[in-house]
This record gives structure tokens, C-alpha cells and sequence, in this order.
């Protein structure tokens, strides 16, 4: 494998404790050194990427991604889902396993990282929950951890049932595997005529769409928070996925205080947009927890300066055009999120909110790292993976769906101002996106990284 | 645990939200939101114009013109009423219904809608279950469609027969209506407002003219939050005799009766109650428009339905025959209604303003 040096670029590493100007050499996918400009010893042989003026970053990692392979490889898959990835500088991406079959065995588990399905980025595999996500049978973690996967959820359909929750947090913790749970009182929000397609609430009533309440959501982040109480000797990890209301982040931020293993993550389109975007029904502007009131938005803000949300996570659901093109109660949930979490995050968190840089990376990176206890990544330290972002922090660009990387276009963020643009992300010692800085360009753009 | 919203350190900027867009073709009556009191007017007196028009000269109007139905639920009123009015206008109407079409074998709106405009139609009235259908449709065609009923949200053109019969009581003569047509006028709104696209139309459009509209409805039909549902309609005000435009909430029917000039009773559906479990003998008892009742509270009061009206359910069969009802003035007022909107459709320009 060709070593690789990125050059002249402003290095942030905050769980490195690096914020300044310097050289970083990588090597047989690992960092192997870092020093101050011009100052790298092994530097013979390495390809060079000129970084003067970028940021020099960790990957990113989403710990919330929908690649849809196996089964509905008409919306995305394993190869063109980490090539958005990469393209929005995220190095690792963490898959919920509502694909078709659901990832409930080890078998898929391990088929799902396997070299065949052309990732460009490291995909790490969320096992389901109980078996087809059902709700009824806990699975085997055991082995599902052993193939690979890095936490448990049924994301999507919510374990109601509170025997089945206690025991898949009793056995997560058991074999120390995180549950993820998507907090939604399904029985609240479906019935056997309608499902509800949008927050309740005024802009929901005006639209004649049936609501979501807050308290659908709420109602089961508090449950399962009341749980990981009950099991506190046990130490269980709950992590709750894209909380979007101000009642979930109170309540996870009341949990820490306990002294809970409570965690939480926001997407981008839950921190920025409002029920109000939803338009005139923009099947864009639909998914699941829905856009909320900007009560709810703003809580979320808050939440993430003072640090109660721990990660950033796009949920990125990919769906065809025409899928989408429909009416908007029969529309499916949900909207592509990989290409522009970044951009949006430096535009709206970091420039407009103040947050520091380094914060920013950390929810984008060390942090959702440490929730999926992902070894050696989300920090460039010497001797961990070599998965790197570097971007241009001051480019302000146009995001178009269209010409994404993701075989899907379903964002409500088409057309939008974005900040920070990425150049390359390494995944591994290899470029996954971004062109070749050779002055003959003769590497390749990019490559697919072995498999486990 | 609390479930308050701590209070915002500091004033946040957020992403703007744009602005809602207008229907892509100037002939489309998707909403009455976008209709002005200027188009308001003309529709109006269009209306009654072509009402009183020589039949066989108003058949040149629209000849040969091509007008499709597309009807995704049954229907009565709105349907044969679209159909004599398209007729009325000399235009060829052809209708589409889910029940015996390509609809059945899993054609998309969109699908369907192409193949119309590919059939040659020239406009679209569209029927169907899911709200926000007639923009999907809209969008799809490019072709002016003319909302007859979406979902839950707006029946537009049931809004406008209503305040044809309503100005017909209140404002005999009066076509051009403005910010005060309706003012010191009270309608009242008594029934299934959470599932009403007819009171969500009405709601939104009769105090931009003025009046003052009083939701009436148990809180399982009615949530308290249909009054912040209109965009630059005050926010509700206490107390029942706040009087001025706007929309209030009433739980006491009596009372909305007493203040009422216009008392427009809606279809209850005896499943949605129990969906809600709700009781049928209570409802009735304490909303059914009777008799006794409207004689006590409403004597001078004009009696709307949209219809189909349940007799005996949210009213009784002596008053919807009785003196002061005009249900089936409504009806025929919806087939002048709709010969406008119809004309208007096929005959607004792309390049023109839009009305």
C-alpha cells in the first residue's frame, strides 16, 4: 500500500488535542506520523496532497444510515451509498438493518461488509434488534457482535413492547453493544384507516394531514430511560436515534444527570427545518420523527451547543423519484442526508451559532465513535485508522440532489447554501473521494477498501 | 418529568422558510389562499352572468373543449354539478372514477394525470382521499386542475357556492365583496371540523370578507388548535361576543345558535364517533340542529349543509326541509359556481396575471 502525506493543511483533532498547522503521513491505513510543516521523516516515496489553506480532520461518521442493500437496491446501495459518504467526508457510516431481508443474523451481517459490495468508506453494520424486527424475539447478540455489528436497533419499528425492551437492554449490555432505539409510539401515530404523515399542530390541521404527537415520542424515550433505571447495575447503554422534540432532549438530559447511559443524536433536518417546511406537501419534507414546531427546533439547537445531543447522524433514507412523486400521506418516509450534513453543519451550527470548529468535528466524529466504541477512529492520533476529511472550511457552495453521488435525490436541502467543501476523504490510507494530487494524477480516484 | 421548553439563551437565526408556491397555471382553483377578493369578485359575477346566459349561446363559451373529471371518491353534488356546468359551457366531459379504471390496477396520480393530458383534457377536476392531492396533480400536468375535495384540507368550490347562498341572504345584489362585505356577520360551523375540508375552505375564507366564524364541536372533532389555523386571521379571542372577523371555538352549540346569522351544520359520520368513542345519543343531544332548537336560539338564522345530510343525525328531517333552510339552494348555487370556474380555467391566460 502507498504511503500517503497530506500537506500543509490546518490539522483538527480534538479528541488528539491537535489545532495547528501540520504535516500528517499515512501509511498501510494507519497514521504513522505527525509533525510540524516540512518536518515529516518518512516522508519517501508517499504521494502528496497539497492541503495549504484546508482543514485536515477525522472522518466523519454517521452512526445513522439507511444503504437499503440488500433488497431495494433501486434506491441506493452498498457502493453508491458510501460513495455519497465519502463525498460528504464521512469515512464510516453505521447501517440500520431495515434492508430486505432484515439484517437479524450474522450471516447478512457479514455480507454486508463484505469486499463484493464496492464500499468506498468502512460500513458498519447495525443488527436488528429482535428477530425481522418484529419486537417479539431478542436475537442472538452474541453472534451478531462477533460478525461484526457495532449496536442493535429496530429502527423504524420501535420495540413497544416493555418485556422485550428490558431484555434486549439486559442482553446488549451483557455483551457491552449499544441499543439504539427510534422513539415512537406507533400505536399513537397508526391505526388500521390512517397514519399520521406530519407533526401535529396547527400547520398539520390547515393541511388536512393527521399529526404525530410530541408525546409519541416522548412517551417512549422516557420508558426506556425508566428501564435503563430499573437495570442500573447492568450498565446498559441506550442510545436514542434523531430525538426531535424538546421533551426527548429534557428527558436524556435528565437521565445523564442521573448518571445513566443515556446518549442522543439530532439529524441536520431536525436542528434546522420546521413543520412550516413541509410547504405544500414536499414528500421532501417528510420522514419520520417528522419536522417539528420551532419550539422543538430550538431546543434541539440548544441541546447541541450546551452538549446534551452527542452526535450528529443524517438518517440518510434514500428513495426513488417516483417513489416519492405521490401523494404526500402515501409517501414514504424519510430524506438523503450524507452529502450536505457537513455543509450545513459549518453553515448553520459553526458560522451561525457560534460553535467551535472543534465542536462541530467532535459531534461528526469522536463522539459517535465512542457511542459505537468504534476502536482507532473519529481521532487521527498516531497508530489509529487512517480516515481523514479535508476540507476547505471558507467555500460556500451550491448543493444540487441531482448531481449527488447518492442514486438518490430526495432532499429538502436541494438548491441550499452550503459551507466547507470537501476535497478528499481517506478512508484507510486510500482516497474514496476527491481527485488525485499527484502532478501526473496518475492514482486513482478512488478505490474500494477491503473487507473484514 | 417536565416537558417545558427551557427558555432560548439567545435569539438564534434559522433558515428561512419560502414562501408557499402558487399554483403553476392561473386557471387551477387548488385553494381559495391564492384566489384574491379582486378574482373573488370576478368569480362572483361570472357566475351570475353565465346563470342568466342564453343556453344555447353559453354553449359556445367552452365548445368542444375537452374537461376530464377524475374522481377517486363518490360522489354526488360535486360531481354532477362540475359535469352540467363543463356541459352548460358546450365543453366535452369524460369521467375517470378509481372504481373502473387503470386506478384499480396501481396507476399513479401522476400516471393517470398524463394520460389525461395526453387523451387531449384540457383541465382536471380532481376528487381524491389524500390531502394536498390536487398540487401533486397540478404539478404532474401542468395543466389547470380544479380541486373538487382533497382529503381533509380545502373543497374551494363548496366555500364559494356558500358564500354565493350566504350573500344571497345577507347581501341580496352583491357580487363585488370585499374586506367588509361580510362584517358584523357570525356563521357558525357545528359538527366534524377535524376531518371538514368544507369548514377548513369556509374557516379561511369568510373572514377575509369580514366575518366571524365560530367553530362549534366536541373537542374530539374539534381540537383547539383549528383556530391558529389560518394564516393573517387574528388570533382566537375570548369571551363569545368578541365579535370582529376572525375564527373562535365554541363548545356550547346553544350559544353559537344565539350569535348565529349563518348556521352551517356538517355530515357526521356515525363511524368516526365511535372511532373517538364518542356516544351518538350525546352527540346529538347536545349538537343535532332541531327544530325547538333553532326556533329558541336561531329563528332568523339560514340553515347550510354541504351535504349529504345524515337526517337525524346532525340535524333533524323538519329542519333541513324547513323554512329556513337553503340546502338545496347550496346545490344549485354550485352549478353557476362551477360554469365560472370551469370558464376560468379554460380561458385564463399563462402569460396573464395570475387570478
Amino acid at each position: 500500500m502507498t504511503a500517503l502525506i497530506i500537506r500543509g493543511g490546518h490539522l483538527i483533532d480534538p479528541a488528539g488535542g491537535v489545532d495547528a498547522l501540520k504535516d500528517i503521513l499515512l501509511k498501510d491505513g494507519r497514521v504513522a506520523e505527525i509533525a510540524g510543516p516540512g518536518k515529516l521523516k518518512a516522508a519517501d516515496g508517499a504521494e502528496v496532497l497539497d492541503a495549504t489553506g484546508l482543514t485536515v480532520a477525522p472522518g466523519l461518521i454517521d452512526m445513522h444510515v439507511h444503504l437499503r442493500e440488500p433488497g431495494q437496491t433501486h434506491k441506493e446501495t452498498i457502493a453508491t451509498g458510501t460513495a455519497a459518504a465519502a463525498a460528504g467526508g464521512f469515512t464510516s457510516v453505521a447501517a440500520m438493518p431495515n434492508t430486505s431481508p432484515v439484517n437479524d443474523s450474522p450471516e447478512t451481517t457479514r455480507w454486508m461488509q463484505a469486499p463484493e459490495r464496492g464500499a468506498v468508506v468502512r460500513v458498519f453494520p447495525i443488527a436488528a434488534a429482535t428477530r425481522g424486527s418484529k419486537g417479539e424475539v431478542v436475537n442472538d447478540y452474541v453472534a451478531l457482535k462477533a460478525a461484526g455489528a457495532v449496536a442493535v436497533s429496530d429502527d423504524g419499528l420501535p420495540i413497544l413492547k416493555d418485556s422485550v425492551m428490558r431484555e434486549a437492554l439486559a442482553a446488549a449490555s451483557r455483551v457491552g453493544l449499544t441499543v439504539i432505539q427510534h422513539a415512537e409510539d406507533t400505536r399513537l401515530t397508526h391505526t388500521a384507516n390512517w397514519s399520521a404523515s406530519m407533526n401535529a399542530g396547527a400547520v398539520a390541521f390547515k393541511l388536512g394531514l393527521r399529526g404525530m404527537s410530541n408525546e409519541a415520542e416522548s412517551a417512549i424515550v422516557e420508558r426506556d430511560i425508566r428501564m435503563v433505571a430499573e437495570l442500573r447495575e447492568a450498565r446498559p447503554h441506550l442510545h436514542v436515534a434523531h430525538v426531535s422534540t424538546a421533551a426527548s432532549v429534557a428527558a436524556v438530559r435528565q437521565a445523564r444527570r442521573n448518571g445513566l447511559r443515556v446518549s442522543c443524536e439530532a439529524a441536520p433536518h431536525h436542528f434546522l427545518l420546521t413543520d412550516e417546511h413541509v410547504g405544500l406537501y414536499d414528500t421532501n419534507a417528510k420522514m419520520c420523527p417528522p419536522l417539528r414546531s420551532s419550539a422543538d427546533r430550538d431546543a434541539l439547537i440548544e441541546a447541541l451547543l450546551d452538549g446534551v445531543i452527542d452526535a450528529i447522524a443524517t438518517d440518510h433514507a434514500p428513495h426513488a423519484v417516483h417513489e416519492k412523486e405521490v401523494e404526500f400521506e402515501r409517501a414514504p418516509n424519510g430524506i438523503i442526508g450524507l452529502e450536505t450534513a457537513l455543509g450545513l453543519s459549518l453553515r448553520w451550527l459553526h458560522k451561525e451559532w457560534k460553535l467551535p470548529l472543534g465542536r462541530v468535528l467532535n459531534l461528526l466524529s469522536a463522539q459517535p465513535a465512542a457511542l459505537l466504541n468504534l476502536k482507532g477512529r473519529g481521532t487521527l492520533a498516531v497508530g489509529s485508522f487512517a480516515d481523514v476529511v479535508v476540507f476547505d472550511p471558507k467555500a460556500e457552495w451550491t448543493y444540487r440532489a441531482r448531481e449527488g453521488k447518492s442514486k438518490s435525490h430526495n432532499s429538502p436541502f436541494d438548491g441550499w447554501t452550503m459551507q466547507g467543501k470537501v476535497r478528499w476523504t481517506i478512508s484507510e490510507g486510500r482516497i474514496a473521494y476527491g481527485t488525485c494530487g499527484a502532478a501526473d494524477g496518475a492514482c486513482a480516484p478512488s478505490s474500494t477498501i477491503e473487507g473484514v | 418529568m417536565t416537558q417545558t421548553v427551557a427558555p432560548a439563551r439567545r435569539t438564534l437565526a434559522t433558515p428561512p422558510v419560502a414562501a408557499s408556491p402558487f399554483p403553476f397555471h392561473p386557471g387551477s382553483l387548488l385553494s381559495l389562499d391564492h384566489l384574491t377578493l379582486e378574482s373573488l369578485s370576478h368569480l362572483l359575477a361570472r357566475a351570475t352572468a353565465l346563470e342568466n346566459q342564453d343556453p344555447l349561446t353559453r354553449m359556445r363559451i367552452l365548445a368542444k373543449r375537452r374537461v376530464a373529471l377524475l374522481f377517486y371518491e363518490s360522489s354526488t353534488r360535486t360531481r354532477t354539478s362540475f359535469e352540467l356546468a363543463a356541459k352548460s359551457l358546450g365543453a366535452d366531459t369524460t369521467l375517470v372514477s378509481d372504481k373502473s379504471s387503470s386506478i384499480e390496477k396501481g396507476e399513479t396520480l401522476k400516471d393517470t394525470g398524463l394520460t389525461l393530458r395526453a387523451l387531449g383534457a384540457e383541465a382536471i377536476i380532481l376528487r381524491h382521499p389524500s390531502s394536498g392531492a390536487a398540487w401533486l396533480l397540478e404539478s404532474a400536468t401542468r395543466l389547470p386542475v380544479l380541486n373538487a375535495g382533497d382529503g381533509m384540507h380545502q373543497h374551494p368550490t363548496q366555500a364559494l357556492l356558500d358564500l354565493r347562498t350566504i350573500l344571497a341572504h345577507l347581501r341580496p345584489g352583491v357580487t363585488t365583496v370585499t374586506a367588509e362585505t361580510l362584517a358584523g356577520v357570525t356563521v357558525s360551523i357545528t359538527g366534524d371540523i377535524l376531518h371538514s375540508r368544507v369548514a377548513r375552505s369556509n374557516m379561511l375564507l369568510l373572514p377575509r370578507l369580514g366575518a366571524r366564524v365560530l367553530l362549534c364541536g366536541p373537542k374530539e372533532l374539534l381540537p383547539e388548535l383549528a383556530a391558529q389555523a389560518g394564516p393573517g386571521i387574528p388570533p382566537q379571542r375570548q369571551g363569545p361576543v368578541a365579535g370582529g372577523p376572525g375564527i373562535e371555538i365554541t363548545r356550547d352549540f346553544e350559544a353559537a345558535l344565539r350569535q348565529s346569522q349563518i348556521v352551517m351544520m356538517l355530515r357526521i359520520q356515525a363511524e368516526r364517533l365511535a372511532g373517538l368513542q364518542l356516544d351518538l345519543e350525546e352527540y346529538k343531544a347536545a349538537y343535532q340542529l332541531t327544530g325547538p332548537r333553532l326556533a329558541a336560539f336561531a329563528p332568523m338564522a339560514t340553515v347550510l349543509h354541504p351535504g349529504p345530510i345524515i337526517r337525524g343525525l346532525e340535524i333533524t328531517a323538519g329542519v333541513a326541509d324547513g323554512p329556513q333552510s337553503a340546502i338545496l339552494e347550496q346545490v344549485t348555487n354550485g352549478v353557476a359556481i362551477r360554469m365560472a370556474v370551469v370558464e376560468r380555467a379554460l380561458t385564463a391566460s399563462i402569460q396573464g396575471g395570475r387570478a
